[in-house]
């Protein structure tokens, strides 16, 4: 869509977006090129010679089992992450539609955490899991579970899952209930009065309404659960124990800023941004929506 | 139809509204607690009324030894990055929107993609080269670091320029008639009728600028511009053994607090902001 009544002149114009398209360049593309430049070459032990070295940087990642770890960790988080975020949204939306007594009281009551931010909510998850202190982790001691998700991986997977889901549930709430509130109404009636009754209306005449919702939820989703859930793990297991909670974000974060591996990381960058790309490209594709800040 | 309680629908909503607020109350009852009770395990659910001002004295000290600035100094530093974050997002995505929707100038479209192409950059995936950058621009450590290199928003350009493509011509004609400028006709019409895509897009920003964590922990490693989040997850690394428990629950609370008033207090244009601007 295009205006037909337009101003003319190019200076104001050229003003106008210079701010915004001077921060892009200076601070997402020029680093953007840069990691891609970094990834196809190498330098000495010194930091004096940089060579091309083509694609050994990525090769060299692929043959490591540490990456590939991270690889398969990361798709199994995102997973579950977004399962059970997308589950609980759809389910309090679908009975915050109900006309039931105090329903804007509960609408205000499941949208804020919305605005705790993942690292702080995975601070809560600590004080409730925290295996001698938490709430829930010395009950679970007592009734005899082992748990210590500082030293067990596969209860630290559990509650990053739990801790990164838990803050994006509200985001899926809003939208689930704008998308069944943008179901007619008569649509609901006629199936009814045509006797589709509970849980089978639901399935055969809601849940295909709400398609477009779904999928654009799911890569939004992916989207969260693969980067902005940096801080989730950070707060609450730094990746470990061991790699267990050791996502591909993460991991480009320890090889990069800690470990100081500038080819390693610059390669995995490179593959994060084609992840973002594929994301997007998936979005626009079946849906011409858009994603991220 | 007579109306019956729902109370399938109640179980439901109400085990919902306890799964987010049973956390919440728990660092809220823990922060009035005796730091050694809750080191046994007496972890309880009932706040000691007496013991509120707790809140205060972590306000105003340093929560902890392994701290350098009190609280309220990193408060305040969450509160300024999220407001120029949100301002200044709204104010550069409004002005290259209008430039692209108003006006037809050479490298229009180029302008519009550079900034699309920002969709595709997240901080996660150009985390060392954009530290060389700000390195390079000496903007480590510097406020302005923590700020200025996010203030791009491709979502909120697009935004705006949709809002913008439906303004009828006849608006703009009428303004054209009264003599009004390119300027004038920003300031006094656009701006106006694009008041609650502005308030929607302001919620959802200031959260997205207090929540910030990777950037700040990357270009701001000087105690003195460390942000509450930052403040908080440092607290929990250095260990349990430095630092009373009751006290990180109290500055927990403390950084949970403005941005739910925010999201609480602009709900209807929180929800109409995600919902529009599909972030």
């Amino acid at each position: 869509m295009e205006r037909r009544t337009i101003f003319g002149g190019w200076l104001l114009p050229a003003a106008l977006v210079l701010p915004q398209v001077a921060v892009t360049v200076v601070f997402f593309l020029l680093p953007a090129a840069e990691a891609i430049y970094s990834s196809v070459t190498a330098t000495d032990a010194f930091g004096l010679h940089i060579r091309f070295v083509a694609a050994a940087n990525f090769a060299a990642l692929f043959a490591d089992k540490g990456y590939l770890g991270a690889l398969g960790r990361t798709a199994v988080f995102c997973a579950l992450v977004t399962a059970l975020s997308l589950v609980l949204g759809l389910l309090l939306a679908v009975f915050a539609d109900r006309e039931i007594r105090g329903r804007t009281l509960y609408r205000t009551l499941l949208i804020w955490p919305y605005a705790v931010a993942p690292a702080v909510a995975a601070v809560l998850w600590v004080f409730m899991m925290h295996p001698e202190v938490g709430l829930i982790g010395r009950l679970l001691n007592r009734a005899g579970i082992d748990w210590d998700y500082t030293l067990n991986g596969a209860q630290a997977m559990a509650l990053v899952v739990v801790a990164g889901a838990w803050t994006q549930v509200s985001y899926n709430f809003v939208f689930f209930l704008a998308g069944l509130q943008s179901i007619p109404r008569a649509v609901i009636e006629a199936a009814r009065i045509d006797g589709a009754r509970g849980f089978r209306r639901f399935r055969t005449i809601v849940l295909p309404l709400l398609m477009p919702t779904t999928l654009f939820l799911l890569i939004v989703n992916l989207v969260y659960a693969a980067f902005e859930t940096f801080g989730t793990i950070m707060a609450l297991t730094r990746g470990g124990p061991g790699q267990a909670t050791e996502t591909m974000v993460v991991k480009v974060y320890r090889d990069g800023v800690i470990n100081l591996d500038l080819s390693g990381s610059s390669a995995q960058s490179v593959i994060l941004m084609l992840l973002v790309v594929g994301l997007a490209a998936l979005q626009f594709r079946f849906l011409g929506r858009r994603t991220l800040a | 139809m007579r109306p019956r309680t729902d109370w399938l629908a109640h179980c439901v909503l109400g085990l919902g509204v306890l799964l987010f607020a049973l956390p919440v109350w728990l660092i809220f009852a823990g922060a009035t607690q005796d730091a050694g009770a809750i080191n046994r395990g007496d972890l309880s659910l009932l706040p000691r009324l007496s013991h509120l001002g707790v809140f205060w004295s972590v306000l105003r000290g340093r929560a902890s030894d392994s701290l350098t600035v009190p609280v309220w100094h990193m408060l305040m530093i969450s509160a300024g990055m999220a407001l120029v974050i949100a301002v200044g997002k709204i104010v550069i995505s409004l002005l290259s929107a209008y430039a692209v929707a108003f006006f037809r100038f050479r490298f229009r479209m180029l302008a519009f993609w550079t900034i699309f192409l920002t969709l595709m950059l997240p901080v996660e995936v150009r985390i060392i080269p954009t530290y060389a950058v700000m390195a390079d621009f000496d903007m480590i450590n510097s406020f302005a670091g923590l700020t200025v290199p996010l203030l791009a928003s491709a979502t909120a350009t697009l935004l705006f320029r949709q809002v913008f493509l439906a303004v009828p011509d006849e608006l703009i004609e009428a303004a054209r008639m009264d003599g009004a400028g390119p300027i004038r006709f920003l300031v006094d019409i656009l701006i106006p009728v694009s008041a609650a895509n502005i308030a929607a897009l302001f919620v959802i920003l200031f959260i997205y600028g207090w929540n910030q964590y990777l950037w700040p922990l990357l270009v701001a490693t000087d105690p003195r511009l460390d942000t509450i989040v930052i403040g908080i997850v440092q607290l929990i690394d250095t260990g349990f053994t430095l630092t009373p428990w009751n006290t990180m629950m109290a500055m927990s609370v403390l950084a949970i607090l403005p941005p739910v008033v925010v999201v609480v207090a602009m709900q209807r244009w929180f929800v109409k902001g995600l919902t529009e601007v599909e972030k």
